[in-house]
């Protein structure tokens, strides 16, 4: 019973930090370059919509996860539009997207689905596989904690992927030295603007494949509700792992075990034991961000010339 | 972000505010086009929509109350130096406060109606006047701050009206407010006998007299003036306007720099919560579970960014962004066009309130041609 329970928590924990850590990564590209990108949550979306729309049609999960990707990155290129060629400010940027980006999804699904502010559903095997299915003893242990799906897989990966990129690459020095100190890396022949679009448009694919991750693994379908906030949340993971691929994942996870709990608590058999608001569980994401920006957690310090504008001279 | 970016947003001129809409509008106008509906048919929808029967129009008119309200708590925000984005978390406050002062406490008419609301406003002006502490005593950017306080107030909203003894039978909202508490223009009169009678020999109140058409605007407009006032008439707004501009002049002549942050975001907060207040008084008389976040604050940052920043340009912008938004909820009915169209017109005109630098283009651009045109006459 307390194992069942324990692996019970650790697989919705697993399952619903997926979407969390793809954003989250997005953010942590786009920062590291020095563009703040709230807007994730709109490109979030609409990779969402069309990762269950396309993969609709397709009838196959993965085509839609890529066509996510690129829904995402093609709203994060007007993002770096405004923000790295026409200098604009990064915060108001993101919210444009954030209006764009589900205004577009909505307008999108009703479109194609009949005046419906969701998508029809697609059908179970064409969701995204469970590599693992099969593979340990049915409803034991290691099948509740590790039967996920491909995208968490990928997700976890991605991580490890983008630390190598970050601190072990040319590239990634790059990509840093363009958000510490962007005048310096300039005169040293590194081509600002080019790094600067690559992050942003990675960030925004990253983005859509965590929308994607939600409406073709997690659930089957879009629906206008199945996003709200998990793209603030992703930025919160950011922010609380200190701007790094580790730590956002150590956060992502810290998150969506508050979103496992709240499931797992939810239960009725546990409910009528120990009644818990999970209201106010789902505020500990949040909270926690908090304390870490006011220091109890350890400061943390974005890359010094994150948000500015930078302007060729 | 830096400040001059945010200065430059600040003054942006009359002339790139409407830029920004025309260029807002057209971007709708191609994205209805590309979908195969008449952009003009579809803006005739929405112009119909706003004014061709009274009861539109004073729909309008309370759909822009509260943008008008959440605009004037970014704008306020913004010209003392700070991002307020967290004007969603603030009206949720604002509209649960009003919402159990309404409903618990018993007052004579008017007078609960104004308790309501102060508990509304105090309760916004707490959760912003956090951001403003947290901001001025460990140095927390307000953005980050403001956002995560949206959502644990989303959740504390949701917590605090499901509990048994405030939440009305068989709904996830709170109890109804008291009539006392209300603020629709004679709300039990309209439907009273008398009230009846009266509508039917005079259609065009009674067509206005459908809707529930409250005090609400007035407070808004008072709230403008009072914003402007404040800014540009005392010594408290000088010295917010002051550390908005240079923090660290500001702190070596003397001012405060610290509680002017707090007292500069209390008061974002507040003017968010009067929106939220002032629209449980007027219209829903509950504040009910949130499934998401209904965006009456996100709007205000749109308002303010259209406003350009000014008390008084918040009036306009947020009539404009009301009257988009009820207008255009006639779409799906009348075309089948998405209603969202209008999101996607109002995020573009944010998009390019966001690009100053465009601007600047579009000037260097526009004043050759006008030196050709010189030139040509002189010739």
């Amino acid at each position: 019973m307390l194992l069942e329970s324990i692996a019970f928590i650790i697989a919705t924990t697993l399952m619903y930090s997926a979407p969390l850590i793809f954003t989250a990564l997005g953010g942590v590209v786009s920062e590291n370059a020095g563009v703040v990108n709230i807007g994730l949550e709109g490109m979030m979306t609409l990779g969402a919509f069309v990762g269950a729309a396309v993969g609709y049609f397709a009838n196959d999960a993965w085509i839609g996860f890529l066509a996510a990707g690129a829904a995402g990155g093609a709203l994060a290129f007007f993002h770096a539009l405004a923000c790295v060629t026409f200098l604009a400010d990064h915060i108001v940027s993101g919210i444009a997207i954030n209006f764009i980006g589900p205004g577009l999804s909505l307008f999108l699904s009703r479109y194609f689905f009949d005046g419906a502010t969701q998508t029809l559903s697609l059908s179970l095997d064409a969701k995204i596989p469970r590599p693992l299915n099969g593979v340990f003893e049915q409803n034991g242990f290691f099948d509740m904690v590790f039967n996920q799906y491909a995208t968490v897989y990928l997700a976890l990966f991605l991580v490890a992927f983008l630390w190598f990129i970050l601190y072990r690459t040319r590239l990634g020095l790059r990509i840093r030295a363009v958000g510490e100190h962007p005048k310096a890396a300039d005169t040293l022949g590194i081509n600002v603007l080019r790094i600067k679009y690559l992050a942003v448009i990675t960030s925004g694919v990253l983005a859509g494949f965590g929308g994607a991750a939600l409406s073709v693994a997690i659930v089957s379908r879009f629906s206008s509700t199945l996003v709200s906030g998990q793209g603030f949340i992703a930025l919160a993971a950011m922010i609380f792992g200190k701007w790094k691929p580790v730590g956002t994942l150590a956060a992502c996870l810290l998150f969506s075990s508050a979103q496992g709990l709240t499931v797992y608590l939810g239960r009725g058999d546990l409910q009528r034991m120990l009644p818990m608001p999970s209201q106010l569980l789902a505020t500990i994401p949040f909270l926690l961000t908090l304390a870490v920006l006011i220091g109890f957690v350890g400061k943390s310090r974005p890359p010094a010339a994150d948000g500015i504008p930078y302007e060729k001279e | 972000m830096s400040d001059e970016k945010r200065k430059l947003l600040a003054a942006s001129p009359l002339f790139f505010t409407f830029f920004s809409v025309l260029t807002g509008l057209l971007v709708g106008a191609l994205v209805l086009l590309i979908s195969g509906y008449s952009p003009l048919k579809a803006y005739h929808v929405i112009i119909d929509g706003i004014f061709s029967r009274p009861s539109y129009i004073v729909y309008t008119v309370i759909y822009s109350t509260p943008l008008i309200m959440t605009g004037l708590s970014v704008a306020f925000a913004f010209r003392t130096g700070l991002f307020n984005i967290g004007a969603e978390g603030q009206f949720i406050m604002g509209a649960l406060g009003a919402a159990l002062a309404g409903a618990f406490l018993h007052l004579p008419p008017v007078l609960h109606a104004i308790v309501a609301a102060l508990a509304g406003i105090a309760a916004a002006a707490v959760w912003g006047g956090i951001a403003g502490f947290l901001k001025a005593r460990f140095g927390v950017n307000e953005v980050i701050a403001t956002i995560m306080l949206n959502w644990t107030a989303l959740y504390l909203n949701n917590f605090i009206v499901t509990l048994p003894s405030i939440k009305r039978t068989a709904t996830n909202a709170t109890a109804f407010i008291l009539d006392s508490a209300r603020i629709e223009i004679l709300p039990l009169w309209k439907v009273s006998e008398a009230g009846r009678t009266w509508r039917a020999m005079h259609p065009f109140w009674h067509d206005i007299f459908r809707t529930p058409f409250n005090a609400g605007i007035l407070v808004a407009l008072f709230l403008a003036f009072f914003c402007w006032w404040i800014l540009n008439r005392t010594t408290l707004g000088y010295e917010l306007r002051a550390v908005g501009h240079n923090a660290d002049c500001s702190e070596h002549t003397g001012i405060n720099v610290k509680a002017r942050m707090i007292s500069s975001m209390a008061i974002a907060g507040g003017l968010a919560g009067a929106a939220g207040a002032l629209h449980v008084l007027g219209w829903t008389r509950q504040a009910a579970e949130l499934a998401a976040m209904e965006g009456l604050g996100f709007d205000g940052i749109a308002v303010a960014l259209i406003g350009g920043s000014s008390p008084i340009g918040c009036i306009p912008a947020g009539l404009l962004f009301g009257a988009l938004k009820y207008g255009g909820s006639k779409l799906q009915f009348a075309l089948r066009a998405p209603i969202e169209v209008v999101n996607i017109v109002i995020g573009s005109i944010i998009f390019f309130v966001a690009m100053p630098k465009l601007l600047r283009i579009i000037r260097r651009w526009l004043e050759p041609k006008k030196r050709q045109g010189g030139d040509s006459h002189a010739a």
